[in-house]
């Protein structure tokens, strides 16, 4: 193989005038935390809600729960980004699709939102998992205290049950920052499809990808080191996990 | 204080848990529940603060009717304290703010006065040194002392035992067994599933058997003791006693 290794490509002005090659991973790399943070949220916010809606006695909640999740994790990732970028648009009304394709920053609110709803049917999984594994007494102590379902959920049940799964919990935020590299798909240009294009222009392949990987396993590292951290800080003592 | 009468209650289609099952509690009387496992004695007890549903019959409790759909559940269930087999405090909060919790989310009350309440009934049960530590770190019987404590702080009208003692260590349940003693001296109105029979001789009024989901017999201590009617009741009564 006929390789010309060059580590100082970093340091040269990019073809697009602003900055070096360094410069333009870096400004993908903070899209990509951008992109992973926001669709966290999302996944989290509707993960919980239809995570507690999978675990209600109420049959239609947990229909509305059992369809949410099958919709979501069923489908790859890539064809609901499609779905929602290039789809939805033509589905709806003329002017609300035109609307949508205008939108500034498109790609990135598709993909935020497109990955954050993948990952919430996930999310939504594991807390139902964790609400069904606490003992039946506990909602029954709180309803027999006059705790309304919603109380015993807020001050009981979901304390309890996410601290049992921040475990699986962090994986799942891994995945979502791995999971936005599928964006550059519909053109977000974030750390991946910033190396790909340093590729294309440099030759440099190998040292493009190696930077988006160390970059990779460098945000992982510090997700990993927080989420042990908030383990750790909200550990009860004597209680599974807890010493 | 507590009216049941002619409760029927089903699991499923076929399998009947209460049969036409009929009692009453009066204010500041002491009831024991006993009977072989599987008699339907902690459903019964469950049905009372309408943790438990029940198809037939009807449930009074301080003249409010259990079994209306009217009826706000929360509310009734929060003037009658409930003990569990499994203490089920939260294990996420220290003993104090198991004490609180339910008095500032359900009564309203300030976060002063409810510390003030659940420090004055810590030291009644003998815990006030353990205010700040987790449930977990406690020992079953005074875990239960805590469950006994929060279920006052809410200052009932009247309190449910459900097999209060079962799962303790020998040594541990007569520390339990002396709070409830005094609390039905108290004149404290009492509806305990038990099958300590000693706590039942000696502050009980009236002692109810069941057995196969039906009041076998429900009489007073002195004859439920003494002289037992049917013949299902001697038999549990010559063995649990035999020992």
């Amino acid at each position: 193989m006929n390789y010309n290794w060059n580590w100082h490509i970093f340091f040269e002005p990019n073809p697009t005038g602003a900055g070096t090659y360094l410069d333009m991973l870096v400004a993908g790399l903070l899209l990509t935390i951008k992109t992973a943070l926001l669709a966290w949220v999302i996944a989290l916010i509707f993960g919980t809600i239809i995570g507690i809606l999978r675990s209600l006695p109420s049959r239609t909640a947990s229909w509305i729960g059992f369809g949410y999740v099958e919709f979501f994790r069923n489908m790859p990732l890539l064809v609901q980004l499609f779905l929602w970028f290039f789809v939805l648009p033509e589905l709806l009304p003329r002017g609300a699709g035109l609307w949508l394709k205008q939108i500034p920053n498109a790609p990135f609110w598709t993909a935020a939102i497109g990955v954050g709803l993948f990952m919430s049917a996930r999310v939504a999984v594991q807390l139902a998992a964790g609400i069904a594994s606490l003992p039946r007494g506990q909602k029954n102590a709180a309803t027999a205290l006059g705790l309304t379902t919603a109380q015993g959920y807020r001050y009981v049940l979901l304390p309890i049950a996410f601290r049992i799964i921040l475990p699986p919990l962090t994986s799942e935020f891994l995945n979502t920052i791995k999971n936005t590299s599928v964006a550059i798909t519909i053109g977000l240009i974030e750390l991946t499809g910033q190396a790909r294009a340093m590729q294309e222009f440099s030759f440099q392949v190998f040292e493009a990808f190696t930077a988006a990987t160390v970059m990779y396993l460098a945000i992982n590292i510090v997700v990993v080191t927080g989420m042990r951290f908030l383990e750790r800080s909200l550990a009860i003592p004597g209680y599974i996990t807890g010493k | 204080m507590i009216e049941i009468s002619h409760v029927n209650k089903w699991y499923g289609p076929s399998f009947q848990v209460l049969k036409d099952c009929t009692t009453s509690v009066a204010k500041g009387e002491v009831v024991v529940v006993c009977g072989p496992s599987g008699s339907g004695k902690s459903t019964l007890i469950k049905c009372v603060n309408a943790l438990e549903p029940f198809q037939e019959g009807q449930i009074i409790l301080d003249g409010i009717k259990v079994n209306d759909p009217k009826t706000d559940l929360p509310k009734l269930r929060a003037r009658v304290g409930m003990v569990f087999q499994h203490f089920e405090l939260f294990p996420h909060l220290r003993i104090i703010e198991n004490l609180c919790l339910a008095q500032e989310k359900v009564l309203g009350r300030s976060h002063d006065e409810a510390m003030a309440k659940g420090q004055k009934l810590l030291e009644r049960v003998g815990l006030t040194v353990h205010a700040n530590k987790y449930p977990a770190e406690l020992s079953g019987g005074q875990q239960q002392r805590v469950a006994i404590a929060r279920a006052l702080a809410m200052d009932p009208i009247a309190m449910l035992f459900d097999e209060p003692t079962s799962a303790l260590d020998p040594e541990m349940i007569s520390e339990v067994l002396d709070v409830m003693v005094d609390l039905a001296h108290e004149g404290m109105t009492m509806m305990v599933v038990t099958h300590e029979m000693g706590f039942a001789s000696k502050v009980a009024h009236r002692v109810i058997f069941m057995d196969k989901g039906e009041i076998v017999e429900d009489a007073l201590k002195t004859d439920f003791f003494g002289s037992p009617r049917s013949e299902r009741a001697q038999k549990f009564l010559s063995k649990i006693l035999s020992h």
